[in-house]
């Protein structure tokens, strides 16, 4: 707690706590200075000049977000001259972008078109060059459209700040200064995880997911094919915010009548993906555990950790569980399992999953995944795209009828639900290897040390004889950390979950973007959808993933055993090292 | 946009190497970057892609990081220079005298810009500042050699005369 000191704000006195700057101590009194590239969990940029406000006796307007407050500050927030001056950098970062707004992806949720209405720009005054740049349309997860940039460089810093990666960085200088990947390479050829963090934080449309509606209401409208689709758990904790809903409400049963009147015509639950996943992954951690496998083991259903792995830490390659993610088992077991149900030609399948991410596009596209020349999945959609294609196709979603989802592949246990909070899949693993290992059931079975938004957290279990050491991480840069960390003490953990985005899936790239009064990223919203998956795992009859009726089933009529010879063949790969090479730098500088 | 692929997958290392030991361990190995990336040029003439990658890893700084500072300062070059270098005068003498011009019909001839190089990998072009030959205004300078008294017709000669030489002595 610092000391408390007056300032005056509009010639009003305010008593505020020392230690912390302008826009700190506005924001805590009711006054929301205008703002573009400051981000609370990102370090202060000062770059947009946007938030500044007139302070007596200085003789330039200080930017708030990176200014200390001092005893008797006298602070004005709105007077004209601060007022013309604050509508003159807006107009000015407006003058240097393409202003195609309508036709822009971002319309209606972009930060810039929001300050240029609250500035009330309502003429130009300042028309010049324009600066040009081809659109990067590469990669399969993550595009980048330079000529929307504004320079912010919040993807810069969520990009090394947050997630670790360093992909991200200014290049060149004054008006040709540009955010580019190392050598100007196309996002494809570079080290990018896909976990698609610079779309959430962007404030325009400089980076966005691959955009796959297109091709998705094409295929729905092919009567030749079956229409499968399946959507992660994470999808229903947020998905009702693109709506105006709450943050944390759950909207499980409302998006699957919405994937029907898309013209589905089975929807079934990744959440039954992740109960196999738990299946498997439990199974192998104990295999490794009694046969001196390779230790600590390490979760590998987060698609841009993977690819992060693969890029940044080769050498875990061993250490990572060779378990597919929940989607693309159950992908797997759309085209195999069920199309033998169903008595249809696993070709004529359209598999689709919606995700709460833009690493997903990725994982699906790898050609390792394939099961004799199919993809698994085919499109995947995030959750954002999903929201668009319900409100385009008229559908009303605010007072749609809730459904049920479709037999057999629809039935999921708790432990499957909250695989999208950070923590989940450890708590899920967790409640399935203690029975395994001891033949009993798992009572206490909320584990609290591994929820919530902590970067690195720590618990252990006792598996009666055996005491397990676990730790869950989400945010690669919080990966980076505890793997240089095991590097050093590979004795220190069983079994590890890595999330690649903030808060776990829920925090993914391709969830709704930040509303009006809110913030991307922001914690408060993280935990109310991690509060959702929650609610959804109590309510279930069923929270264990070998409890649940259709995992019994399949592994009877099909699969065999966990780690069978065919379940090997069907839910489990292999990885490998892929380039250019990814470099951790010594002294990290993440926050 | 820097697009074409700069990799050299012969370049030899062998210097940069010796170089980089000084840097390895030290703390803050990243405040040294400027003074590598001089090092480089020196060697081999342009920030090669194969040496910053070797930079990268050896000092563990992420490639990213190295690309924006090589492309902030104006002294490095990106793309391995030409064979031949040709500098057009913009001096104040050159520049009455029609140097813009000449400089349009260069960039024209040879299909590059200034700081740029040739497709064919030949000539550089550059532009200078007065060299010191006004009364020859406009002038080129091909290497080391002055050309003077140019239109825009006579450039274009000069540079066909030169690659005609060239070849001969091959």
């Amino acid at each position: 707690m610092g000391k408390t000191i007056t300032i005056y704000v509009d010639n009003k006195p305010y008593q505020v706590e020392d230690n912390q700057t302008i826009m700190q101590a506005l924001d805590k009194i009711g006054y929301h200075i205008p703002r573009l590239c400051f981000h609370p969990k990102l370090s202060i940029e000062g770059a947009c000049r946007v938030c500044i406000v007139e302070v007596e006796g200085q003789k330039n307007y200080v930017a708030s977000c990176a200014y200390p407050v001092y005893d008797g500050m006298k602070i004005y927030t709105n007077s004209a001259d601060l007022r013309r001056a604050r509508r003159d950098i807006v107009e000015l970062i407006v003058d240097n972008h393409p202003m195609d707004c309508h036709t822009c992806d971002r319309n209606g949720t972009c930060e810039l078109q929001r300050l240029t209405y609250s500035m009330g720009i309502k003429n130009r005054h300042f028309v010049g060059e324009r600066k040009r740049y081809e659109k990067d349309v590469s990669f399969v997860s993550v595009i980048r459209d330079p000529e929307k940039c504004i320079l912010c460089g919040r993807c810069v810093r969520v990009c090394s700040e947050i997630q670790g990666v360093f992909n991200l960085t200014y290049a060149y200088r004054g008006f040709k200064t540009v955010v580019t990947t190392a050598f100007d390479m196309p996002m494809a050829e570079s080290v990018c995880s896909a976990c698609g963090q610079c779309v959430n934080v962007c404030p325009t449309a400089a980076f966005l997911e691959k955009n796959n509606t297109q091709e998705l209401f094409e295929k729905l409208r092919d009567p030749n094919l079956v229409k499968v689709v399946q959507f992660a758990p994470s999808v229903r904790a947020a998905i009702g915010e693109a709506f105006g809903f709450p943050a944390g409400t759950p909207k499980e049963k409302e998006t699957v009548a919405a994937l029907r009147k898309l013209g589905f015509d089975y929807v079934f639950d990744t959440q039954l993906g992740a109960d196999f996943t738990i299946m498997e992954e439990a199974s192998e951690l104990l295999y490794r555990l009694k046969n001196n496998g390779k230790l600590p083991m390490i979760t590998s259903c987060s698609a841009a950790w993977m690819k992060f792995m693969e890029q940044f830490y080769p050498e875990l390659i061993p250490n990572v569980s060779t378990c597919k993610s929940p989607m693309s088992m159950l992908g797997s077991l759309i085209k195999t399992y069920f199309a033998q149900k169903i008595n249809v030609d696993p070709k004529k399948i359209l598999s689709v999953a919606v995700m709460c991410c833009t690493a997903k596009k990725y994982e699906a596209a790898r050609p390792e995944l394939m099961l004799e020349g199919m993809r698994a999945v085919d499109i995947v959609i995030t959750t954002r795209e999903l929201a668009w294609m319900i409100k385009s196709a008229g559908i009303d979603f605010f007072n749609i009828e809730p459904e049920e989802f479709d037999d057999p592949l629809g039935i999921s246990s708790g432990g499957g639900a909250i695989f999208g909070a950070t923590g989940g899949v450890m708590e899920s693993a967790i409640r399935t290897a203690y029975e395994l290992y001891t033949g009993e059931t798992l009572l206490n079975i909320e584990i609290n040390s591994i929820r919530g938004m902590k970067g690195i957290k720590e618990g252990s279990v006792d598996f009666g004889d055996m005491r397990i050491n676990v730790a869950v991480v989400h945010g690669l840069g919080n990966a980076s950390k505890i793997l240089e960390l095991i590097k050093k003490h590979p004795e220190k953990y069983h079994f590890i979950e890595i999330m690649g985005c903030p808060g776990g899936c829920i925090g993914g790239g391709g969830q709704p973007y930040a509303g009006i009064n809110s913030i991307p990223l922001d914690e408060d919203i993280l935990m109310k959808r991690a509060e959702a998956l929650y609610g959804i795992d109590r309510k279930k009859t069923i929270r264990r993933a070998h409890e649940n009726p259709v995992v019994k089933r399949v592994y009877k009529e099909f699969l065999g055993e966990p780690l069978s010879e065919k379940a090997h063949k069907i839910l489990h790969t292999h990885y490998q090292q892929k380039y250019p090479k990814g470099i951790i730098p010594k002294e990290m500088t993440l926050r | 946009m820097q697009k074409e692929n700069l990799q050299n997958d012969d370049l030899n290392l062998k210097s940069l190497r010796e170089f980089l030991k000084n840097f390895k361990d030290v703390p803050r190995a990243e405040s040294n970057l400027i003074t590598i990336l001089h090092k480089i040029q020196e060697i081999y003439g342009y920030l090669d892609k194969t040496a910053i990658e070797e930079v990268a890893t050896t000092i563990s700084v992420p490639t990213s990081h190295i690309w924006g500072v090589a492309t902030f300062y104006h002294y490095f070059k990106l793309k391995k220079p030409g064979k031949h270098i040709i500098s057009v005068c913009l001096g104040t003498a050159c520049y009455i005298k029609g140097a813009e011009e000449i400089l349009r019909k260069l960039k024209e001839e040879l299909n590059t810009d200034i700081g740029d190089v040739s497709p064919d990998g030949f000539f550089s072009l550059e532009e200078a500042r007065c060299l010191g030959a006004c009364s020859l205004a406009p002038v080129i300078m091909i290497d080391n050699k002055v050309y003077g008294n140019l239109t825009p017709q006579s450039v274009i000669q000069v540079i066909k005369e030169f690659k005609r030489k060239y070849k001969e002595q091959k």
